[in-house]
């Protein structure tokens, strides 16, 4: 069947199947037609990987990682670049903006089961991505070299130090020298100019186990027939449209707005080796792991928590032992889910803070819920709870909240079928 | 309906969320040395709000204090002669501006590779009062003067945090142990600070005949060193509502479109 009349297209089709490809996974790919809006955050991240690259891209060719010059080459660009300050400010902000979409896409996939078979592989790259983005991000909050840029790249590598007998080799190793220098400003710029594009390897990976599957949907159950399905295109293309478009529009009154909100004020004094900053805090979006960090007294161990707290979300497919994939049929699990959500604010918060008095004690108990939650509590609330009848199908279930009351979307954590 | 609710729930979630990560993640510089700082002052900014702008006048007069007063211990490495001219910058003219810089003597090299002193041009970056960092400290009892140009956005609080060091200069209140060449400043971390108070009333004689109050010239200097820190402040606010609006209304065409697309499923 060809995809176009066009002669030209058809050329080219015939050696190179790009518009094949597109057709079948845009227009023949069939999407369940109960998605929520929920389901859009997958495309924003996307989306968001786009505008770091290319914003990323501009901001390089005006960059210059050296520790003499790295600060005053970014207040260039800020301030004698034409637009500059838009690049920085986008791209800047747009860190943020991308691990807010993810980690909303990340807990979508907790809450509908997303991550259950046959789609572990697909959650799996998923957390690839994540670490990923955590080490892009890093990287690049050292390249301005403010205060906060040096001091916390000294910490973080730092934590490396932690580890037995090779702990030191490994911190200069990855400094190129003995303090964090120029070596390590240079590594970590050509890193972070790399990193995005492995990203985006890996999304298409993502994304190819993303069709081979399809969705998930709100109720989690399978695709039974073309009734369950709408084609990805014109239906989730004009959906994702607009929700782009309004997310859009709060990532625009915070970039012009509001630019400095989400930035540390220290950041806008140049690194100074001789002068501790009153306060090390990371960049928010890292503020939960690291108060895992500082939860555990011993620094090995709390060294090891860190990291554990990313690993364990690979094995999540095997800890979640419920054979219905949505919180939605699930009574108790769903409770647990937003006790997740509100330990990992309070985790945040934690991490804000330093370690005195009570946020201690937050932060311990909230290390310990955090782990608790995987560990015990998915595997034995999947044993022990009851779900709820499942739908027949989607179609059916649709049909029949078109007849009663709501059913897909938010109003889903409410209402039962 | 549900797309009508869910979406503002979800853009209020999102911007709430920031606003609360953000919050704690930047202790209050004076909390964060242990010390009880009054809040600061609430003063009120031409520049203030989404389509505020810099009062030139205020940013002139502030000019003037910064050459006049501050320029003796601070240097504003960040900022040219050039940022001063046109409608962007303070409202000078080309030519005002080169007489500016012409006032500043500058370290070059001449084309026979002699060390010279010429006049500054206005490509030129501001002159700074000392050579280097040591001169800086050891001209003020070993504190270093910090670079300005960034100043309102290297301290939280900004622009009211810096009104607050600028008004907040008092006695030392009794039983407080000051130490050596340090002065009592209410907003100040720690409330002892190595600049001695650099504005009082009628500090200068304003060109424009505004009454020089110590309140004035620290709102004047405050929106100088507020534009410096972001000359690009009013282009970045005008493009954003321009951005904006063109957002708002291409969410409502592609709402409409996502409905009529959707309006043959049941869903
Ligand atoms: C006699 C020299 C001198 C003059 C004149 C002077 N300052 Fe300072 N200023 C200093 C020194 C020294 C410090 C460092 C204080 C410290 O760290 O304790 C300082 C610090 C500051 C700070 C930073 C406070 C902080 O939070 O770290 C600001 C803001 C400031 N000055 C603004 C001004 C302004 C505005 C003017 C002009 C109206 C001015 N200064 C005039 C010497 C001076
Ligand atoms: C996964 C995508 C990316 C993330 C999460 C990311 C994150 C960051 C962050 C957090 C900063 C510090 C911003 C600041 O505080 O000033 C930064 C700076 C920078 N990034 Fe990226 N980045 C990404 C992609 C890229 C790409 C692809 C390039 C180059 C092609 C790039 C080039 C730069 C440069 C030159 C800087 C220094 C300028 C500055 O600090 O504003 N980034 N990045």
């Amino acid at each position: 069947m060809a995809v176009s009349q066009n002669k030209l297209v058809q050329w080219i089709d015939h050696r190179l199947p790009v518009f094949t490809f597109l057709d079948h996974e845009l227009n023949q790919y069939p999407t369940p037609k109960n998605l929520n809006y929920w389901w859009n955050f997958g495309s924003l991240a996307g989306v968001m990987l786009t505008i770091m690259i290319v914003t990323g891209v501009f901001l390089a060719m005006q960059y210059t990682p050296s520790v003499d010059d790295a600060f005053q080459s970014v207040e260039r660009i800020m301030r004698e670049v034409n637009y500059g300050w838009l690049m920085r400010y986008l791209h800047m902000n747009g860190a943020s903006f991308f691990f807010i979409v993810t980690y909303i896409h990340i807990f979508r996939g907790l809450y509908y089961g997303s991550y259950k078979a046959p789609r572990e592989l697909l959650w799996m790259l998923g957390v690839v991505i994540l670490l990923l983005m955590m080490m892009t991000a890093f990287m690049g909050y050292v390249l301005p070299w403010g205060q906060m840029s040096f001091w916390g790249a000294t910490v973080i590598t730092n934590l490396f130090s932690a580890f037995p007998g090779i702990g030191n080799d490994i911190v200069t190793w990855l400094w190129g020298g003995f303090a964090v220098g120029n070596p390590t400003l240079n590594r970590f710029y050509a890193l972070h100019y790399l990193l995005p594009f492995v990203i985006f390897a890996v999304v298409g990976l993502h994304l190819m186990a993303l069709h081979q599957h399809g969705s998930n949907n709100p109720l989690g159950i399978d695709r039974k027939g073309p009734q369950d399905s709408v084609p990805f295109h014109p239906y989730y293309t004009y959906k994702d449209m607009f929700g782009l478009s309004a997310f859009l529009i709060v990532f625009a009154i915070v970039v012009f707005y509001f630019p400095n909100l989400l930035g540390n004020p220290e950041n806008y004094i140049p690194a100074n080796p001789m002068q501790t900053p009153p306060e090390i805090v990371p960049e928010w979006y890292l503020l939960p792991y690291y108060a895992i960090l500082r939860a555990i007294p011993n620094k090995l161990l709390g060294v090891c928590a860190m990291f554990a707290s990313i690993f364990v979300l690979f094995i999540v497919p095997w800890l979640d032992t419920s054979k219905v994939r949505s919180a939605y049929f699930r009574p108790i699990y769903k409770w647990v889910f937003w006790l997740l959500v509100i330990d990992a604010f309070a985790l945040g918060a934690v991490g804000a803070h330093r370690p005195e008095g009570i946020w201690i004690v937050i932060g311990r108990v909230g290390t310990i819920y955090y782990f608790l939650h995987f560990l015990v509590l998915m595997p034995l609330i999947g044993w022990f709870e009851r779900p709820l009848p499942l739908p027949p199908s989607i179609a059916e279930a649709v049909l029949k909240k078109r007849g009663g009351g709501a059913l897909a979307g938010a109003a889903a954590t409410r209402t039962k079928p | 309906m549900r797309p009508r609710r869910v979406l503002p729930a979800l853009l209020a979630g999102a911007v709430i969320a920031a606003a609360v990560l953000a919050q704690p993640a930047r202790p209050a510089t004076a909390q964060a040395a242990g010390e009880e700082a009054p809040p600061l002052p609430d003063v009120s900014w031409s520049f203030e709000g989404p389509f505020g702008t810099f009062d030139r006048a205020a940013l002139q007069r502030g000019f003037q204090i910064y050459t006049e007063i501050c320029s003796a211990c601070h240097s504003m490495n960040l900022v040219t002669y050039d940022d001063l001219a046109g409608p962007s910058g303070l409202g000078y003219t080309e030519a005002e501006v080169k007489a500016i810089a012409a006032q500043k003597q500058i370290a070059d090299i001449d084309k026979n590779g002699q060390p010279i002193q010429r006049p500054a041009r206005p490509s030129d970056h501001f002159v700074a009062p000392f050579p280097n960092e040591s001169a800086a400290r050891t001209a003020n009892n070993g504190a270093v003067p910090p670079d300005l140009s960034d100043m309102i956005k290297a301290r939280d609080g900004g622009a009211r945090y810096v009104y607050g060091i600028l008004t907040g200069f008092r006695d030392a209140p009794k039983g407080v142990e000051m130490r050596s060449g340090m002065n009592y400043n209410l907003y100040f971390p720690g409330h002892q600070i190595a600049m001695p108070q650099p504005l009082q009333d009628n500090s200068v004689q304003y060109a424009d005949g505004t009454k020089a109050t110590l309140d004035q010239e620290a709102h004047d200097v405050v929106t100088f060193l507020t534009w410096a820190a972001d000359p690009t402040t009013e282009e970045r606010k005008r493009t954003g509502a321009k951005v904006i609006l063109f957002l708002l209304a291409m969410t409502g065409v592609l709402y409409g479109a996502k409905r009529r697309v959707w309006s043959d499923i049941e869903h």
